[in-house]
């Protein structure tokens, strides 16, 4: 059953033989080396930042848990040069099912528009994510990643953090600029910083198995309520990577863990869903969630993303989702302070944007999870009444809540500049940028997303051209559309996304979300802006 | 104020008489489902969330106030 997928040695570091006043110094220690931490580690290396990242084990491995990676997500990935990669291994899908009792409710689709790079989701079990990121880690050479390397000590000082960590070999310390807690719901920095972490817990417990088989299901995701092999509860099954199939079972809340899990009671439940036992079990985990975040991401100079600073439950695929979406948030933000292009201020709106989007998400998360479990007769009647309702309306079928599945949140943030002139479309300031398909000049296709990666990692201002160039600002990349150098919008659809007229500019922020816009923008109003999305003003 | 309290039937003891009509017959039970099945749809016709939301609070009162009478009549 579960294995350890990749096994990593511990090396002996020089750091480890300095100490007193030869103590290493870094600008940004990553303490935790899973999706987000290694992810924020690639960004900042590839920004020019030099990053320790630490990590307390010494293998990836233990069951699929995070297996849904969102659109998002892989754009981000796409920066980081692994898009690709996970894609091609990964499973895609944008349509799921919802069935009650024996029929089906609807169906529904996540990404019915064509042009656009990637799929709506991939589903990918996170050890091959884990491993993908660690392979592009060791391209790096900024990036220092050293396993079983656990935190014991945290002092926060005047302008640094001093760090005391724990190896095979003994402790030795550490000082860094800024650390970046990425070590996961049950973080010891949080707890090293003093921070609360409280919310909401749920009685209900869920099982997840996840099973080899050949099967003929569709690559959907299929959740049922009430289905007549798991009667009165519901069920989830999703296909992964390498005939692996993920299935989740909402038990009794005063289920006994130890039995439940028992594959001899697991295989009979499971051979009743599936309609025959041929399956080989991967990876049993019973698990109850909570809902919570820290009351502040950020402490002095220790930052906390990922699980660390909130938790979800995982019906809607927010957990890795959202960890992701903080380190791109928070990377390009640190690197600008350490270059002291922004003021440390600047990591405020780090907070800001991403605590809203997790409050965001656990409401989501917290409304599925009280519609799958309802917590009381009424709550129950109500959701008896919707899904019957589904059957005949279409206001019933978007009552029905089987998760809702992470989309990018819009971030109402002071790093926005407000709108002045009339738009009828296109995303708004605080929102992130949806791809559209091009043309480059010799025909190929490019998609935005990868005109945008190309200019570099800085502000982008996308021009939608006039014919005549207009004056490029000082420092952004550009991407022009249209004129007689730019790419073309053959298909019509970039236009439409971004409800352009001859002269329509936006001005992008590094992760990709609109800082600005204009119908015809002034070198002084985008300087402005840029100004304003830099934290300068 | 959103919602509307003014008497907005011609008849208004037709619609009363709709309501309780379709209630009988039903045991506490079933009149519990179809209360709940006429809300959703209801409240998806009004599609206005303050709408909804200043007639839970009109409901609401209702029942407050029915509570606190009873506190005071057993006390």
């Amino acid at each position: 059953m579960a294995q350890a997928k990749t096994q990593f040695g511990y090396r002996r570091h020089p750091d480890q033989d300095h100490a007193g006043a030869n103590v290493a110094e870094y600008p940004v220690v990553v303490v935790g080396a899973g999706p987000v931490g290694l992810s924020l580690a690639i960004d900042l290396a590839q920004r020019g930042q030099g990053v320790v990242l630490l990590d307390d084990a010494d293998r990836i491995g233990e069951g699929s848990r995070a297996i849904c990676f969102s659109k998002r997500s892989l754009e981000f990935w796409d920066r980081l040069g692994v898009g690709q990669r996970m894609v091609d291994k990964g499973v895609v899908w944008s349509v799921g099912k919802i069935f009650h009792g024996n029929s089906q409710l609807y169906q529904f689709n996540l990404l019915p528009e064509q042009g656009h790079r990637r799929p709506a989701f991939i589903n990918l079990q996170q050890f091959y994510a884990e491993a993908y990121l660690v392979d592009r880690v060791e391209e790096l050479p900024a990036i220092d990643l050293r396993w079983r390397n656990k935190v014991v000590g945290l002092e926060q000082r005047n302008d640094d953090v001093a760090l005391t960590i724990a190896t095979p070999d003994g402790h030795y310390r550490l000082h860094a600029n800024f650390v970046v807690a990425c070590d996961g719901a049950r973080s010891s920095l949080r707890q090293m910083v003093g921070a609360e972490f409280v919310g909401q817990m749920f009685e209900d417990q869920f099982l997840i198995a996840d099973v080899r088989m050949a099967a003929e299901f569709p690559t959907e995701r299929w959740f049922w309520f009430d289905p007549p092999f798991h009667a009165g509860r519901s069920a989830l099954l999703h296909k992964q990577p390498d005939d692996i199939w993920r299935i989740d079972l909402q038990l009794n809340r005063y289920a006994d863990p130890a039995a439940e899990k028992l594959p001899e009671n697991v295989r009979p439940r499971l051979a009743r869903m599936l309609g025959h036992d041929k399956f080989d079990f991967e990876w049993i985990s019973l698990y109850k969630f909570q809902c919570r975040r820290m009351d502040r991401f950020i402490h002095g100079r220790v930052i906390f993303a990922g699980d660390a600073a909130h938790q979800v439950s995982p019906f809607g695929a927010r957990g890795a989702n959202s960890g992701l979406e903080d380190a791109e948030n928070l990377s390009w933000k640190l690197d600008r302070v350490l270059r002291r292009l922004s003021p440390q201020s600047l990591l405020e709106s780090y907070h800001a944007e991403r605590s809203a989007a997790a409050d965001e998400n656990i409401r989501e998360s917290t409304r599925s999870t009280d519609f799958m479990a309802p917590n009381s007769h009424q709550e129950a009647r109500l959701r008896k009444a919707v899904l019957s309702l589904a059957r005949e309306t279409e206001f019933g079928k978007r009552m029905v809540n089987a998760g809702r599945l992470s989309v990018p949140s819009v971030y109402e943030t002071p790093l926005s500049t407000a709108d002045g002139d009339a738009w009828a479309g296109g995303p708004r300031p605080g929102t992130s940028m949806p791809d559209a398909p091009l043309s480059a000049r010799l025909g190929d296709r490019v998609f935005l997303t990868e005109a945008f990666i190309r200019q570099g990692t800085g502000f982008t201002l996308l021009e939608f051209g006039n014919g005549a160039a207009t004056e490029a600002p000082k420092g952004p990349g550009v991407i022009r559309i249209g004129g007689e150098d730019g790419f073309r919008d053959t298909e019509g659809l970039a236009g439409a996304r971004y409800d352009a007229a001859p002269g329509t500019a936006y001005l992008l922020r590094p992760d990709g979300y609109v800082a600005a816009r204009f119908r015809h923008p002034t070198r002084a109003a985008v300087d402005a802006a840029l100004a304003r999305a830099s934290g300068l003003n | 104020m959103a919602l509307s309290t003014s008497s907005n039937f011609t008849k208004p003891d037709d619609a009363f008489r709709a309501v309780v009509e379709a209630h009988r017959g039903l045991n506490d039970e079933q009149s519990a489902d179809l209360d709940a099945a006429l809300v959703l749809i209801l409240a998806n016709h009004i599609g206005d969330l303050d709408v909804l939301r200043e007639a839970i609070d009109l409901a609401k009162r209702r029942m407050i106030d029915a509570g606190q009478q009873q506190t005071q009549q057993q006390q």
